[in-house]
């Protein structure tokens, strides 16, 4: 089943959680919302289901408009970040929770469960309570529960955020697989970029209650669309400047920027992620920053090296490989030219 | 009286935290502090509780089930059950709906809300009675519309109701609101997703999360309701056989110099305490884990 939202408007109080959002999910799709807490994808999610209801804009499942829709006659599948699981009950009956009042016949109810009981590999455990299992294994009796009515949309409000490291990396996998399985439409809420650009088909950036920018993994690491993806994104370098006459003039570097040719100057900034710069012993040419390395530091496939370009204050996060710096022979305290491969400008709405 | 000085210290021998071998004192100060703990429960909770049972059955056991079975006696016995059936289950219902209200909803006026369900433990019971008495006596405010219409509060039944109402109502809201505040709104909201209606989700997911809870509220508010003995005293106008309680009866029957009367009756409330104290502690020792989230 398709999802489309329009103009999505709610405030709490005077907080302003979302500030008109439009997003379709395409039938079967899996889509991350990713943003930093207080963005608004909790809210977008509950409104999604039905938890919550939108001060303005509307809500449809495929062709039906489903804005006043409560959330009991929705049929969605949710699962929370805390499980949520009904503590009293035994894994069996939590899962069966959602047929029994659904009222559907006790045996189908019953068959329907213990396959849902073999998908999540708990077979065995059916009478252990929640708080006899371990987190990752909640997780999994509370993803069953969500998918036992056979919802025809599947939500996850940081699912995995309670869990530690290895084990969120698991059931990433696993949730992966499973989509590829049930093809079931399915909205995946998460801080975390690598589990959203790892799990989902498309990602949703936000930022302040809007969508800076939807599109697949590949798209938004390429074409960042605006100075807080690029930033979210992380391991980036800032440059401040302006932009005049063709030129955008950023921490010391001069490049062209025809975008730009009028004698207005107006205040600009560019990013460069760390992989897209490079080191030389001497300037080629090409629009390059003068400065000193400041420290060296081997973290796995990449070397990360720190140069201080000081007439600027301006502090550069270079990833090179190990072989590119052996040919280089790096050592902290030379001074070397950073050229980059890649930059991005921003200009800002404001003139200087 | 009795039935009322048996519920509180208990609470407070709860409420005390556990000892901590790290902070092991000097065993003289720990020894002097034990020999004061346990000399002053001594003097005035064990000594007084025997004393009860000792002069109940000063003159044999004849006697004192004589007493027992007084018609005054059972009548008093017969209100204070029927004053407690009515009242506990109109504060259990109250309760709920209060620590409801207050452990899941935002709204204006929480607060205050809470301070007023606080307001009978800070109000002396003699003033919770007096409330009732101006409210609805001959010379209260709504007494001369009462009167109209031949309703009489003050002097019966009701009466005694409304003012064990009264200062039993925090008892069981008091025990669920933290409760509730705990475990939050998350397995109600999924309990919706997941297709119940209101009444199930209160029914198949609420209640069993608050059960031991709800269930130790209310032996605390049994408790109280009916050994209640100021608020009562004030609307009760003391007539025999009608309007006596059992902690009214024994003021009357101490008054009376009928000493093994009054311990009789006395002793029954002080079992009633014993009783409450027992299924505490049973439902602690069983359910601990659950009922730690009460914070006691």
């Amino acid at each position: 089943m398709a999802i489309e939202l329009n103009d999505i408007v709610k405030q709490f109080g005077s907080f302003r959680a979302l500030r008109g959002v439009s997003l379709t999910v395409e039938d079967g799709e899996f889509i991350a919302l990713l943003g930093p807490s207080g963005s608004g994808k909790t809210t977008l999610l509950r409104i999604i289901a039905g938890l919550e209801v939108p001060d303005d804009g509307s809500v449809r499942y495929d062709d039906q408009d489903v804005t006043d829709v409560g959330v009991r006659e929705r049929n969605v599948g949710f699962v929370f970040q805390h499980y949520a699981l009904f503590r009293h009950m035994s894994v069996f009956d939590n899962i069966a929770f959602g047929l029994s009042v659904r009222r559907w016949p006790r045996a189908r109810a019953h068959e329907r469960v213990q396959k849902l009981l073999a998908l999540i590999q708990l077979e065995g455990l059916e009478r252990a309570l929640p708080s006899q299992l371990s987190g990752g294994q909640r997780q999994r009796v509370a993803l069953a529960r969500a998918l036992a009515a056979e919802p025809k949309v599947l939500l996850l409000d940081e699912p995995f955020g309670a869990l530690d490291a290895k084990v969120r990396q698991e059931l990433r996998e696993w949730l992966r697989r499973l989509h590829d399985e049930i093809h079931v439409t399915s909205v995946f809420v998460t801080h975390d970029q690598e589990e959203a650009f790892e799990v989902a088909d498309r990602v949703a950036i936000m930022y302040r209650g809007h969508i800076e920018q939807v599109g697949s993994p590949s798209e938004i690491f390429e074409q960042p669309a605006s100075p807080f993806v690029m930033g979210f994104l992380g391991n980036v370098n800032v440059l401040r400047g302006h932009v005049q006459r063709g030129r955008a003039v950023v921490g010391g570097l001069e490049i062209s920027y025809p975008q730009h040719p009028h004698d207005q100057a107006r205040a600009a900034t560019a990013f460069a992620r760390a992989h897209e710069l490079d080191i030389l012993r001497a300037a080629d040419g090409r629009p390059s920053l003068e400065g000193r390395v400041a420290d060296i530091r081997a973290a796995g496939a990449v070397v990360k090296v720190r140069v201080y370009a000081e007439p600027f204050g301006v502090v550069l996060n270079v990833d090179l490989t190990p072989e590119r710096r052996s040919e280089l022979g790096l050592a902290v305290g030379d001074v070397v030219h950073v050229v980059p491969r890649q930059l991005r400008v921003f200009v800002q709405g404001y003139s200087i | 009286m009795v039935g009322k000085l048996a519920s509180l210290p208990a609470r407070s021998a709860a409420l005390q935290p556990r000892r901590r071998p790290a902070l092991a004192e000097k065993g003289w100060v720990r020894w002097l502090l034990i020999a004061l703990t346990l000399g002053f429960i001594g003097l005035f909770l064990v000594m007084p509780l025997t004393a009860v049972f000792v002069e109940a059955l000063r003159q044999g056991i004849g006697a004192y089930l004589a007493a027992i079975v007084d018609t005054d006696a059972l009548a008093a016995i017969r209100l204070t059950v029927t004053v407690a059936a009515i009242a506990v289950p109109l504060n259990l219902t109250f309760g709920l709906a209060a620590s409801w209200a207050i452990a899941k909803f935002d709204f204006l006026g929480k607060s205050l809300l809470i301070t007023f369900i606080d307001l009978p433990f800070s109000v002396s019971p003699v003033v919770s009675g007096l409330i009732y008495v101006l409210m609805f006596g001959a010379h209260g405010w709504l007494g001369p519309w009462l009167q109209a219409h031949d309703i009489k509060i003050i002097f019966t039944v009701s009466g005694l109701v409304l003012a064990t109402i009264f200062v039993t109502f925090p008892f069981i809201a008091r025990e669920l609101i933290p409760l509730m505040e705990e475990q939050g709104t998350a397995e109600e909201e999924a309990a919706l997703v997941l297709g119940a209606s209101g009444i199930q989700t209160f029914l198949r997911v609420t209640l069993p999360n608050i059960k031991w809870g709800l269930l130790y509220g209310v032996l605390l508010c049994n408790a109280r309701a009916m050994g209640e003995f100021g608020a009562v005293s004030v609307v009760s106008g003391h007539i025999r056989g009608l309007t006596n309680t059992m902690p009214l009866h024994v003021e009357i029957l101490y008054n009376e110099y009928n000493f093994v009367g009054a311990f009789a009756v006395a002793s029954l409330l002080a079992l009633l305490a014993l009783v409450t104290l027992v299924l505490k502690g049973l439902l602690e020792w069983r359910f601990g884990g659950e009922l730690r989230a009460l914070g006691h």
